[in-house]
């Protein structure tokens, strides 16, 4: 077992490589560019193909090229450039063309700034780009789980043939820990559908268009069913002292690993909190918020945006607790502002 | 005596006329007794003893109506 | 008798969806028959476009993919970059290429994709209806230019050929036309020429073909060959471009 010191980006990239990934196609940007550096490096030396796009619109079309001749591909960005691959992630999952997208995320709207940012949730987990269709989003929460759920990802990526995203705080993608290497993937599907050249069997077609209704109908409802599927098999989410927790936190990624401190802050106050942490943000864990639903008092979501997961766990609890959110911008808050948060509802409530 | 032959796939025909255009003999026109599925009058062969095979309507012709023949 | 002329093997038997007289299908067929003849079909990727040769998956018997607007020079170069003993070849009208896909088609050149190009020009948008597009000559009345392109206004059409024979990651550019027996001749020699500088390594290849819109410009699918001549023709000339030898 060989631990290394490593970037969360370049843990996810060396985590893309363990699954077999030999094409990389991507477009420079803070605070994602260390994985394309790192496969910059790698790719070469394995026989892969590295190329810089000359935008993401190129380098998304590349991933939609490189999937289909059946090879696991991907790419990384944040938030401006995965606005742009939107209308490829589009065409990429009605193609059901498997693949993996990297957000390492940065504050938006606009040009935004480069601080941690959790604020392309809506974007990630709605589909992104035109058209009816979800793709699956990983939320990592340590250099460990970059590495893990990349190697995760291309999995769930092929078995389903869908594009997935990892969505990463730009402090974990530039945060530097000791990381478990993994073995390298050495079983791969079948993928008789890829474009290779038609020897031997009759040509494949790799397309989105659907002009009659029917046609177009039934392909939403295939789509719809796999969806159905994935939501059924591959929720996640790791739960922190559930048990008797009266005041339950939501919070995803880096951000969730710093309020397992406040969790137990709190607690050594008096206070019974607990976290659920989505590691699936799509499919989104509601079983878990629907049975803490019925055991605690009020939840807390937690998020760099301005409320957007809340809308989930609303969703989920669907009016049988109260649901809050607390939520900053461009900056991860430190355990003691979220031990605050939580004693503050806590005496509101009564639970001291 | 014709030295080709041309047999028309009647129903692809659009009755463009091209092939009639660049027909070097002048021996093919529009069969106006005749409308095809896609409701054109498809071309055919005026003179079939004049044809040398030489294969310029099927060249021209778009929509793969013209399989051409020669001795 | 023996058959001097038939449908390719590299074309299904679908029905071309196209309008009278459009040249679309002569181009295909041309494709279709350089694939035969250098009996390569089954080792051929083809991505088509967004304009009227959308469907073109449906009429080449080869592996076929369908690109978003302009981005098949993107795809193909992946493909060509993972599979390399495979010929990849994209078909893209003029809007596609020249106007939205301006980027992906300069950078392919540049980068030097051992992929063939088949770009075909028939100066304005032909599936939404008669646009006005960057190959629109001067004077050209279209739905967006109803009053005729204007210099000073829409600006300058795109001559493509000459503009990717500058790079040197271009290795085959050419212009032809099928606006009369001859030049289908030479539009098909020249497709050959562009798929052999492929196999042989050389760098990236386009034959751009000057072709016809019959329903669009208004005319008989005979006037539009002429009006090919008349027009086109002293715009865009015919001829080789760039030819690398090694």
């Amino acid at each position: 077992m060989k631990k290394v010191l490593m970037k969360g980006n370049e843990a996810l990239a060396e985590g893309a490589l363990i699954a077999g990934c030999r094409g990389f196609f991507g477009y420079p940007i803070t605070p994602s560019s260390e994985i394309a550096e790192y496969m910059a490096r790698k790719l070469p030396k394995i026989g892969g193909a590295f190329i810089q796009a000359e935008s993401e619109l190129a380098a998304i079309n590349m991933i939609y090229g490189g999937s289909s001749t059946g090879t696991r591909v991907m790419t990384a960005s944040s938030g401006p450039g995965i606005s742009l691959k939107q209308e490829g992630i589009s065409f990429i999952s009605e193609a059901e063309l498997p693949c993996l997208i990297v957000n390492v995320s940065r504050g938006g709207p606009g040009l935004g700034g480069i601080q941690p940012s959790q604020a392309d949730y809506f974007q990630a987990t709605r589909g992104g780009g035109h058209g009816d269709y979800r793709i699956i989003v990983l939320a990592p929460s340590s250099s460990q789980e970059m590495m893990d759920l990349a190697i995760l990802a291309f999995e769930l990526a092929d078995k389903y043939r869908t594009p997935v995203m990892i969505m990463a705080e730009g402090t974990l993608g530039n945060l530097m820990e000791p990381v478990i290497v993994r073995e390298a993937v050495t079983e791969f599907l079948d993928k008789p559908w890829a474009t290779t050249g038609c020897v031997g069997r009759k040509p494949n077609v790799i397309n989105t268009l659907h002009l009659s209704q029917e046609e177009l109908e039934g392909r939403n409802r295939h789509l719809t069913e796999k969806y159905k599927m994935i939501s059924k098999n591959e929720k996640r989410a790791e739960s922190f002292l559930l048990d008797d927790a009266e005041i339950v936190v939501v919070a995803f990624g880096l951000l969730a690993r710093i309020i397992k401190k406040s969790v137990m802050e709190a607690r050594k106050k008096g206070v019974k909190a607990g976290l659920i942490r989505p590691v699936t943000l799509w499919p989104f864990p509601d079983e878990h918020i629907q049975a803490v639903s019925r055991t605690a008092r009020t939840i807390l979501s937690v998020e760099i945006n301005m409320g957007q997961m809340v809308e989930d766990i609303r969703l989920a609890a669907g009016g049988k607790i109260p649901v809050e959110f607390y939520g900053r911008i461009g900056f991860t808050p430190n355990p003691e502002e979220i031990t605050r948060q939580l004693l503050f509802i806590a005496e509101r409530e009564g639970l001291l | 005596m014709a030295r080709g032959r041309v047999i028309f796939l009647a129903e692809r025909c659009k009755a463009c006329g091209l092939c009639v255009e660049f027909c070097p003999k002048n021996i093919l026109v529009f069969d106006d007794h005749t409308i095809n599925v896609l409701g054109f009058h498809p071309v055919m062969l005026l003179q079939p003893d004049e044809c040398t095979g030489c294969g310029i309507c099927g060249l021209m012709c778009p929509d793969l109506v013209i399989q051409v023949e020669r001795e | 008798m023996k058959t001097v002329f038939k449908k390719p093997e590299s074309l299904t038997d679908a029905k071309f969806h196209y309008c009278p007289g459009c040249s679309h299908g002569i181009i295909h067929r041309l494709i279709a028959e350089c694939l035969d003849e250098l009996k390569i079909r089954e080792q051929t990727i083809g991505i088509c476009p967004v304009g009227c040769s959308v469907l073109a998956y449906e009429y080449f018997n080869c592996d076929m993919l369908e690109a978003a607007h302009g981005r098949a020079p993107a795809i193909a170069t992946a493909m060509k970059r993972l599979l390399p003993d495979r010929y990849l070849f994209t078909y893209q009208g003029d809007g596609d290429l020249a106007s939205i896909g301006m980027g992906e088609i300069v950078h392919a050149s540049l980068r030097g994709e051992k992929i063939t190009v088949i770009f075909v020009n028939n100066t304005l948008y032909g599936m939404t209806g008669g646009q006005m597009a960057p190959t629109t000559l001067l004077g050209q009345v279209t739905t967006t230019s109803p009053y005729g392109r204007s210099k000073d206004w829409e600006g300058y059409p795109a001559k493509m050929a000459e503009l990717l024979a500058q790079n040197e990651g271009s290795a085959y550019i050419c212009r032809t036309a099928v606006n009369d027996p001859p030049n289908v001749v030479k539009t098909k020699r020249a497709i050959k020429k562009a798929l052999q500088t492929q196999a042989r390594g050389l760098g990236f290849s386009m034959v751009e073909v000057l072709s016809t819109c019959p329903t669009n410009w208004g005319l008989s699918p005979v006037e539009a060959m002429k009006w090919v001549e008349e027009n086109m023709i002293p715009y865009y000339p015919l001829g080789e471009f760039k030819v690398k030898e090694e």
